[in-house]
């Protein structure tokens, strides 16, 4: 086996998906295995951290034995064990660290910590190759950066949410609405059918900040309901749906392209769960045809949280020699450097 | 048999190794450190004295709970790993028999308890018999005012053990007087050695299915089913 088609099994378990994969030379699925608690977390009406981490617990070791199963491989063929160090729920997160750790000690690999957004990029490259400069726009339910990258495994933030996720106003606009959670995926098929009537404010900060900012436009929503709720109003909630969303992806989308162009990147890649957003998805390739600028956007599979992503931005690290010790520890609020 | 034993249900840690069925390294930590960072390190450290490696074991032996849940997680999917990328045998115990285990008095009441904060406690009930230890009352999570009333119905001697601190020493007495002794403090912290010793005598248990006992719903989860039940 040469050097550059290692084998990684990697493991995540940052929020409320207990996963597993085997990815070859950064760029190949060989497996992947997610056991999602979706449907035992919607009766709570969100993620239980101490759910979540107990679930997680009864699901390791038979996820792993999935996805070295699924993927045909032994511990022989394993080069290296990866999983995510952070950032996420604390206690989710410990158990997939010590199950790495304790799988790289039994087999003597080398062991390797991953940020879980450096994973959601690069669930990209499990798609197409990477040219750089790229810019990176990650949006899930903790998460809403724009991150720059000149090489491999360089990590540039140039704009971040300074209040609520983009998913995070999702979920609460969606929970005012009575919807069930999750909540993003609800307001989306919503929107499909109503219009932007409402005109919420959008939220563009100061000039030349590409920085995000959802929270007073969630405050706007629920101060709207509440309003129409007091004075006996029907609620079009197609229109809510449809006006809240525009709000969101307007400022996403220009944000994102005005980075995008000032930075000179020749791709835009899309990360996170909110990319699975329809309307997202349909106004960015709206937005950057005939832009020169190449977009991606990774199938379904691979915007959720799965471990593939984290096998596949382990493989920069392995060649980079970037290795953890058996002191490995859990960072939920792990920093991209 | 090669045993590696894992305890890191409370605030001690305690890592041990059996080789060929007798001690050769055991490390225990009673500082409040954190185990995640410590525990493959005691292992590595354990098994580098042992002069065994990993592929040398032929059992892991983990405590179950009760005790932190954080704590039960980390030691329970580091042990649940080993043994299964080692495909070997894993015994999982309670954490307050191995506790009892340490107390060698024959026929009397060994009462082992965790405190569960807010004047609860997990506790159990054991006896050391010519055979071993004994379960007389399996564990829980109950009221520690009730749990001394339960001791005191019972009526006999009894031994009360905790490598937790807490503050019912006196409550302790003052329910059951002269019946009581409080074990040594040179005794009352879990020695991995003696959760070894003792998997080696039980059935292992299928390592997917494994998980620690708790002994407490998630608060969640208990408001979800009143919630539930009041509906209907
Ligand atoms: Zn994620």
């Amino acid at each position: 086996m040469t050097e550059h088609n290692e084998i990684i099994l990697a493991i995540e378990t940052s929020c409320d998906e207990t996963a597993a994969a085997v990815v070859q030379g950064g760029t190949e699925l060989l497996s992947n295995v997610v056991a999602t608690q979706m449907d035992i977390h919607q009766k709570f009406g969100g993620v239980v951290p101490e759910v979540a981490s107990r679930h997680h617990i009864e699901q390791m070791t038979a996820v792993l034995e999935q996805a070295m199963d699924e993927a045909d491989v032994t511990f022989d063929d394993i080069d290296a064990v990866a999983v995510t160090q952070g950032p996420g729920l604390v206690g989710a997160l410990l158990v997939g660290v010590n199950a790495a750790k304790a799988v790289a000690y039994a087999h003597d690999l080398p062991l390797i910590g991953v940020h879980h957004i450096a994973g959601h990029i690069y669930a990209n490259r499990l798609q197409q190759p990477f040219e750089f400069p790229l810019l990176s726009l990650v949006v899930s339910g903790g998460h809403t950066e724009l991150i720059y990258m000149n090489e491999h495994g360089d990590y540039q933030l140039i704009g971040e949410t300074r209040d609520d996720a983009a998913g995070e106003a999702y979920d609460k606009v969606a929970k005012a609405l009575e919807l069930p959670y999750p909540g993003g995926p609800q307001i989306d098929q919503l929107a499909q059918s109503g219009e932007d009537t409402y005109q919420f404010p959008r939220s563009y900060l100061e000039e030349g900040s590409y920085d995000f900012s959802f929270s007073g436009l969630k405050t706007a929503v629920i101060n709207k309901l509440h309003q129409k709720r007091q004075k006996n109003e029907p609620i079009d909630r197609e229109n809510v749906a449809a006006s809240f969303q525009a709000s969101v992806i307007d400022v996403l989308v220009n944000k994102t392209y005005q980075a995008a162009l000032e930075h000179n990147v020749k791709q835009l890649i899309v990360a996170g769960g909110v990319s699975a957003n329809q309307s997202l998805r349909a106004r960015l390739q709206e937005k950057f045809e005939g832009s020169g600028i190449e977009l991606y956007i990774p199938p379904l599979y691979l915007c959720t949280d799965n471990a593939a992503m984290i096998g596949a931005a382990a493989s920069i690290q392995y060649h980079q020699g970037d290795f953890a010790g058996l002191d490995l520890n859990a960072n939920p609020g792990l920093m991209m450097e | 048999m090669n045993v590696l034993a894992i305890d890191t249900s409370n605030q001690p840690m305690s890592v041990a190794v059996l080789k060929e069925g007798i001690l050769a390294a055991e490390l225990t930590i009673n500082m409040k450190r954190n185990h995640s960072i410590q525990v493959m390190p005691a292992v590595d450290y354990v098994m580098n004295q042992a002069d065994l490696k990993p592929k040398d074991l032929q059992l892991i032996a983990i405590a179950e709970g009760p005790g932190s849940y954080t704590g039960l997680r980390i030691g329970m999917s580091s042990a649940k790993s080993l043994a299964w990328s080692l495909d070997i045998p894993i015994v999982a115990l309670s954490s307050l028999k191995v506790l009892a285990a340490q107390v060698t008095d024959q026929h009397k009441l060994i009462a082992p308890f965790f405190d569960a904060r807010r004047g609860n406690v997990y506790a159990g009930l054991y006896e050391r018999t010519n055979t071993g230890i004994e379960t007389i009352q399996f564990d829980r999570n109950v009221e520690m005012t009730d749990w001394l009333k339960t001791l005191k119905e019972m009526n006999r001697d009894v031994i009360i053990t905790s490598s937790t601190s807490h503050q019912f020493t006196d409550e302790i007495y003052d329910t059951l007087g002269k019946n009581v002794r409080l074990i040594d403090s040179v005794l009352q912290y879990p020695k991995a050695s003696m959760l070894a010793y003792l998997a080696m005598s039980e059935e292992p248990i299928s390592v997917h299915a494994l998980a620690p006992q708790y002994h407490r719903m998630v608060e969640a989860e208990s408001k979800w089913l009143e919630k539930r039940q009041k509906e209907r």
